[in-house]
C-alpha cells in the first residue's frame, strides 16, 4: 500500500474545517481560541507536507513551521492575557456579550 | 511501498486526528475541548516522525502540548466553572457554521482529489539532522534563517512584556 501525500493532505482538510466550524460556533472566546489553534495547526501540517513530498532535498516548508509554531506561542500567549484581562472587567469571556471596546 | 507496519499506524493517527479534531470543537465542556486539542496535536506530532522530521516533532510535543496547553489549562481555570457546560448552541448558528465548513471541506476535497495524480509515492530523502537544522538557522547565506530567527526572538521578547502589560493588576 503506498502512501502517497493526499492520505495525509485529507485528514489536515478535515482538521481545517473542524477548525472553521468552532470557529464560527463556539461562544467562548478560550474555545474560539482552541479552533484558531487546530487550523493554525493543520496549514502547519500541510506546509511539512508539501515539503516533505515536493522538495525532499530542501527545508523551506520545515523552517516555516518552526517559527509559525514559535508564532503561534506568542500569539496564544497574548491572546490568553487580553482574555484573562477582559474576564476581569465584565467577569464572562461570552463573545455575543461582549460589544463595547472601552468598559 | 510502504510495510504493513506504517500504514496501520497511518490508519490509527489519521483517525486519531478526525475524529478528536470534530470532538475538539464539539465538546460541550471547554476543557475537556482542550484536552481532545492535546490529543490532536500529538497525532500531529506523529504525522511530523513519519515524514521523518524529527526535530519539527520533537519541538510540537515540548512548545505545543508542553507549552501552549498549559496555558489554555489555566486560562479556562481562571476564566470559567470547571463543571459548566456551554450553553446549547442556536440551531441558526450551527448550521451556517456546518454550511461554511462543509463547503469548505467539499470545495478543497474536490480540488485536492483532482491532483491526486500530482503526487507520486513518498521520495527518499537525506536525513535532517541537527546539524543542518543549526546550520540553516544560524547562517546568513542563501538558505538560511538568521534573519527570522532573531525576529522571532524579539517577537518573543515583545510577548513576554506585552503579556506583562496587558495581564497586571491596575
Amino acid at each position: 500500500m503506498e502512501i502517497s501525500a493526499i492520505y495525509f493532505l485529507v485528514p489536515s482538510l478535515i482538521m481545517f474545517c473542524c477548525g472553521l466550524y468552532g470557529f464560527i460556533t463556539r461562544r467562548n472566546m478560550i474555545a474560539m481560541l482552541i479552533s484558531l489553534e487546530l487550523m493554525l495547526n493543520s496549514v502547519d501540517m500541510n506546509f511539512v507536507i508539501f515539503n516533505r513530498f515536493l522538495f525532499p532535498g530542501q527545508m523551506e516548508g520545515m523552517m516555516f513551521t518552526l517559527f509559525a509554531i514559535a508564532i503561534a506561542a506568542a500569539e496564544t500567549a497574548l491572546a490568553i492575557a487580553i482574555i484573562i484581562n477582559v474576564f476581569r472587567s465584565v467577569n464572562h469571556v461570552d463573545v455575543r456579550e461582549l460589544n463595547e471596546m472601552k468598559f | 511501498m510502504e510495510s504493513v507496519g506504517s500504514f496501520i499506524l497511518y490508519v490509527i493517527v489519521s483517525l486519531a486526528i478526525i475524529v478528536f479534531s470534530v470532538m475538539a470543537v464539539t465538546s460541550r465542556k471547554i476543557l475537556r475541548a482542550a484536552t481532545y486539542l492535546l490529543f490532536t496535536l500529538f497525532a500531529a506530532a506523529v504525522v511530523y516522525f513519519m515524514l521523518d522530521y524529527q526535530f519539527l516533532g520533537a519541538v510540537q510535543i515540548a512548545v505545543y502540548a508542553g507549552g501552549i496547553l498549559v496555558l489554555f489549562v489555566f486560562a479556562i481555570l481562571l476564566t470559567s466553572h470547571p463543571g459548566n457546560n456551554s450553553a446549547v448552541l442556536g440551531s441558526k448558528r450551527r448550521i451556517l457554521g456546518l454550511i461554511a465548513s462543509l463547503a469548505m471541506l467539499f470545495v478543497s476535497a474536490a480540488a485536492l482529489l483532482a491532483r491526486a495524480s500530482l503526487f507520486a509515492a513518498k521520495p527518499q530523502m537525506e536525513e535532517v539532522n541537527m546539524q543542518k537544522i543549526g546550520e540553516a538557522m544560524m547562517g546568513t547565506g542563501a538558505n538560511q534563517y538568521l534573519l527570522p530567527f532573531e525576529a522571532v526572538s524579539i517577537l518573543l521578547l515583545a510577548c513576554i512584556i506585552g503579556g506583562i502589560v496587558v495581564a497586571r493588576k491596575r
